[in-house]
């Protein structure tokens, strides 16, 4: 079975979402996402200072398997992207949770996060396929 | 259901994750493939291979049914133990398969052929062997183990018997000698040394545990791929099938022309396909980021300003050498360059022979 910690939100593109004490909002895929794409060997990452919509593809996650389109959870500003995927893409099968977070989005409506999933409906996600 | 080695529950005890291989529930990784990639390049690692076929050819005309049905001529074989690599084509020059043939004896050949082609190999086999003295006989109650790396000999003599130590002792590559109750073989499918061991069902999981015990790294079907593709070695069904000729898959090394006389089944069709031209399988190199994949189109110009196009056949990260490398099936034409479309965008490659690493070390 996947980890899939409960204080998160995901979408249902396999991507988490958490809040941090400045009111910013770290994202990153899956634990599960993780394990279907296998073995990570290259990340590319949004600029800072970009802006990105909700459902937008905004970054690439290419696995010895596939590359796979990292959408935005929820519409902002990119105010800062994990450069150590840069040489360690391996982080993200690691610790898909902590050091393998993908960007730091300023959201712009914070409302959308109510669309998200909670942990349960993300495990009915995973579930369903 | 899908079928199952004998080595089965080993996998799981290592906690496989077990994909669908042709109908065979087989290791993808042990956790992680690129892991397992570098155990091979640089130490030790072995692969279940108990899916493949082998085949025994026996009889008064088992060396001229194997000169008829060979591309590559087994009469080239004259040492007991020596084997052979090449192609078993249709009457088109198609490659039907690609196979290991040993040479035991006069009268006695053992051929390995994939497990995919298992059924129309041996219908294909027994079809041709008509009106020879020869019987083939599929050997399912063998396993097969690959234990490939720069230490992959150490730790298999570490398994060995005192006797089974005796005969692979100076064994040349691309030798198989049957000591004991193990047919083993310097072959192998990762550009590494080390061997490939036939053994009896039986007997497989001790083997596969006492290897395990000597500090070999399990490595899946992930791992297997990176790693022979990485060697310039073809995958049937990938880089060439029924469809596509020797030619044409860089296995022109295999076709024995000579001698002229030999009427080796797809011949005629290869002489004529030989004398208009074929299309070629190359390698490409590609250093900036991105992973080359299977069926991804590739464009070049040749040098009247003329496009033309081939595709990739296998393509994939290569982890020893940290960026991606594939084979790409083109015209003839084609010269140290190309391009390839990938995600909507069009990236340059450099064309080389398709042999990208040897023995750990980059090949080109």
């Amino acid at each position: 079975m996947s980890n899939i910690p409960s204080e998160l939100k995901y979408a249902s593109s396999h991507e988490w979402i958490r809040k941090e004490d400045d009111g910013t909002y770290t994202v990153g895929i899956t634990e599960h996402a993780q394990e279907l794409l296998g073995d990570m060997v290259f990340v590319e990452l949004p600029e800072v200072g970009d802006t990105v919509s909700a459902g937008e593809d905004c970054a690439v996650a290419e696995s010895v398997k596939a590359a796979s389109d990292i959408y935005a959870p929820i519409s902002g500003e990119v105010i800062a992207v994990n450069e150590s995927l840069e040489d360690s893409p391996e982080l993200v099968n690691s610790d898909a949770y902590g050091d393998g977070w993908f960007f730091r989005i300023k959201p712009s409506d914070e409302s959308e996060l109510d669309s998200l999933l909670d942990a349960e409906g993300y495990q009915a996600v995973i579930d369903e396929e | 259901m899908a079928n199952k080695t004998v080595l089965f529950n080993k996998h799981l005890e290592s906690n496989a994750k077990m994909v669908d291989f042709h109908g065979w529930d087989m290791p993808l990784n042990y956790g992680s493939q690129i892991e397992e990639h570098h155990a091979v390049r640089r130490d030790a690692g072995m692969f279940d291979v108990s899916h493949m076929t082998v085949v025994d050819v026996e009889g008064a005309d088992a060396r001229a049914f194997l000169r008829k049905l060979l591309a590559n001529d087994i009469a080239k074989l004259t040492v007991p133990g020596k084997a052979l690599y090449g192609g078993m084509l249709n009457h088109d020059g198609g490659v039907i398969d690609d196979l290991i043939t040993y040479y035991l004896s006069e009268t006695e050949y053992r051929v390995v052929v994939n497990s995919a082609t298992r059924e129309k190999d041996l219908a294909w086999m027994n079809l041709q062997s008509k009106g020879f003295d020869v019987s083939i006989t599929e050997r399912p109650e063998l396993a097969m183990i690959a234990v490939q790396g720069p230490n992959a000999k150490a730790k298999a003599a570490s398994v060995f018997s005192a006797e089974q130590n005796a005969a692979v002792a100076g064994m040349k590559p691309f030798f198989g000698k049957q000591a004991g109750s193990l047919f083993i073989a310097t072959t192998g499918y990762t550009g590494e040394a080390g061997y490939e061991i036939i053994v009896p069902e039986s007997e497989a999981e001790a083997l596969w545990q006492a290897l395990l015990d000597a500090g070999v790294q399990p490595c899946g079907l992930g791992a297997r791929d990176t790693l022979r593709l990485e060697a310039g070695m073809n995958l049937y069904g990938q880089d060439m099938d029924e469809s596509i000729n020797p030619l044409a898959a860089n296995m022109g090394w295999t076709i024995a022309w000579e001698p002229t006389d030999r009427d080796f089944i797809g011949r005629e069709a290869l002489e004529a396909i030989k004398a208009n031209g074929s299309d070629k399988l190359v390698g490409l190199v590609m250093e900036e980021k991105g992973v080359l994949r299977h069926d991804m189109p590739v464009f070049f110009t040749d040098a009247d300003g003329k496009e033309h196009q081939g595709v990739i056949t296998s393509g994939t990260f290569s982890p020893t050498l940290g960026y991606s490398i594939a084979m790409a099936r083109v015209p003839s034409a084609i010269g140290d360059s190309a391009e390839v479309e990938m995600r909507k965008k069009r990236v340059g490659v450099r064309v080389i022979a398709p042999s990208f690493v040897r023995n750990g070390k980059q090949a080109f």
